[in-house]
């Protein structure tokens, strides 16, 4: 098992290197690139919107309940939701939900071009396939990404703030007040870092699947799960990773 | 003019093709036939690059391909157009953008003369102006394999590689376009080569035919002339032809 797996990495950095070749056409690819941040991007928004406005709720309303002593002021609930927010949920759950949607569409669809021989099509015309199909998509979600957290951080606090508000758990001014106490922009720094090294993991490593595919759409499909599953384990564990080297 | 020298390839244990040779000869037709698994696929495929052989050679007008680079083959590429099997169109782009892919990428024409080139390319394979902005899955099979041919050609190759065109298709589908590769092939003086499997094509558009067996080149002539042979492997494979023996049982009639 241990050796499939070497096997496995070894294969995947022999790719990396397939996919970072100079560009035959700069034009072209970057054409590619605006289609794919439109594809994988902008089509996220909604769900990324959904997914944070109730996440806000649900972290006010379970520190309320947590914090419900007349001796601790609202503002710490505050502050609590806002680092919740930004340094855990908003770049690892947004990024988690995300290795669902994107990395799925993008193992599925290149492991559908694969199977199809219109990867075959491309080598025959002088475009290096990994290349030409891959960087694009790279490309995206290290631009969008970061893009659908901040999206996600200011919709969770939102939320957050609604829920605390409605539902007469805290006193809306005192909350809003510990949004904006002791604000350290470091933490933005740590969880944007945080969200791109997520994005290339999920880019990368569901495109690798997606590119190995032998057989026809059945294969493409446990593809796509398998996909789904080594990119979870790997946000999981490089989010420990990342928070043991940036915040300690 | 491509020749083929002493192409082997296996896949594991599991030799596939076991030495083969062949000239295949310039504004022809070149068939490659054999029937299923007899590795005409990955012949095409080691002629074209897409599968590195283990040992052979081929040249395309004398300059070694077999030998290059990858990155030394790009240029060639560009006179090399190829059908796949189940046509491999862009899924995520239309018809036209289809066609007009490869001239995007390689071409320095202006925009005005790749609308024209596309518009000549798809209207020679006689794709009706109301599809160009469809996507390829709503085409008829037959239709897109002629979209794939014109994208074929779109950059005016010297070769042309078609792996089974006439794949699921109906017979008179498979007629028309055997004709228009037939056609294509003459006009432009290209070097076609064709798998296929269909003995109506090899008697049809069958300029030059290899059959292949069990990894070995077994007859090699002029499509008709295939009839005449009297090896006992060729004789087998034309009366194993299905739909051949129905032909013949008509023509007796
Ligand atoms: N990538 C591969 N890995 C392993 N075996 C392969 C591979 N490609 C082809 N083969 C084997 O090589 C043999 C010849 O296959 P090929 O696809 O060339 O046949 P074919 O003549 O094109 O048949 P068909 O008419 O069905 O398309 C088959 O036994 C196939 O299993
Ligand atoms: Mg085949």
């Amino acid at each position: 098992m241990l050796s499939g797996f070497l096997r496995g990495l070894g294969s995947y950095f022999l790719f990396l290197g397939a996919v970072f070749r100079r560009p035959e056409s700069w034009r072209e690819y970057f054409k590619s690139f605006v289609r794919e941040t439109e594809l994988l991007g902008m089509s996220s928004i909604p769900l990324v919107v959904f997914i944070s406005l109730f996440m806000g709720a649900v972290l006010t309303i379970q520190t309320a309940i947590n914090l419900d002593d007349p001796f601790i002021p609202d503002m710490y609930i505050g502050i609590a939701v806002r680092e919740g927010i930004l340094l855990e949920f908003a770049p690892t759950i947004v990024s988690l939900i995300l290795a669902g949607k994107v990395g799925s569409n993008i193992s599925s669809s290149l492991g559908t071009m694969r199977v199809t021989e219109q990867m075959d099509a491309l080598q025959v015309m002088g475009i290096n396939p990994a290349s030409y199909l891959v960087l694009p998509k790279i490309g995206a979600s290290l631009l969008f990404f970061p893009i659908l957290v901040i999206f996600s951080i200011f919709m969770g606090l939102l939320g957050g703030y609604l829920a605390g508000d409605w539902l007469h758990l805290v006193n809306p001014d005192n909350f809003l007040m510990g949004y904006f106490d002791e604000f350290q922009p470091y933490y933005v720094v740590y969880s944007l870092t945080k969200t791109v090294v997520f994005a290339f993991i999920i880019s990368s490593v569901s495109a690798w699947y997606g590119y190995h595919v032998k057989g026809g759409a059945v294969e493409v499909g446990k593809a796509s799960t398998k996909a789904v599953v080594a990119m979870s384990f790997s946000i999981i564990l490089f989010n420990y990773i990342l928070t043991d080297v940036m915040l300690q | 003019m491509i020749e083929v020298r002493g192409i082997k390839k296996a896949f594991g244990d599991q030799e596939v093709l076991k030495g083969i040779d062949m000239d295949l000869k310039p504004g022809q037709c070149n068939l490659i036939i054999g029937s299923s698994g007899s590795g005409k696929t990955v012949m095409l495929k080691s002629i074209v690059g897409l599968i590195q052989p283990d040992a052979g050679q081929v040249l395309l007008d004398g300059r070694d391909w077999t030998a290059m680079k990858e990155r030394d083959r790009k240029v060639l590429r560009q006179e090399m157009g190829m059908v796949f099997q189940a046509s491999a169109l862009f899924t995520s782009l239309s018809v036209e953008d289809n066609v007009r892919f490869p001239l995007d990428f390689f071409s320095s024409m202006s925009p005005a003369e790749k609308d024209q080139r596309v518009a000549f390319c798809l209207d020679r394979v006689r794709i009706p102006q109301s599809a160009l902005s469809k996507n390829p899955a709503e085409l008829s099979g037959g239709m897109q394999k002629r979209v794939a041919i014109a994208r074929a050609i779109v950059l005016n190759p010297k070769y042309l590689f078609c792996d089974e065109p006439n794949s699921g298709l109906d017979p008179e589908t498979s007629i028309v376009i055997d004709q228009l590769i037939q056609e294509i092939t003459r006009e432009f003086g290209m070097t076609t080569v064709v798998n296929t499997h269909d003995m109506n094509s090899v008697l049809e558009i069958g300029d030059h035919v290899v059959l292949m067996r069990h990894g070995h080149k077994v007859w090699e002539g002029a499509g008709p002339d295939i009839l005449k042979s009297d090896d006992q492997e060729v004789v087998d494979y034309v009366f194993r032809s299905a739909l051949f023996k129905r032909v013949r049982a008509a023509m007796n009639k």
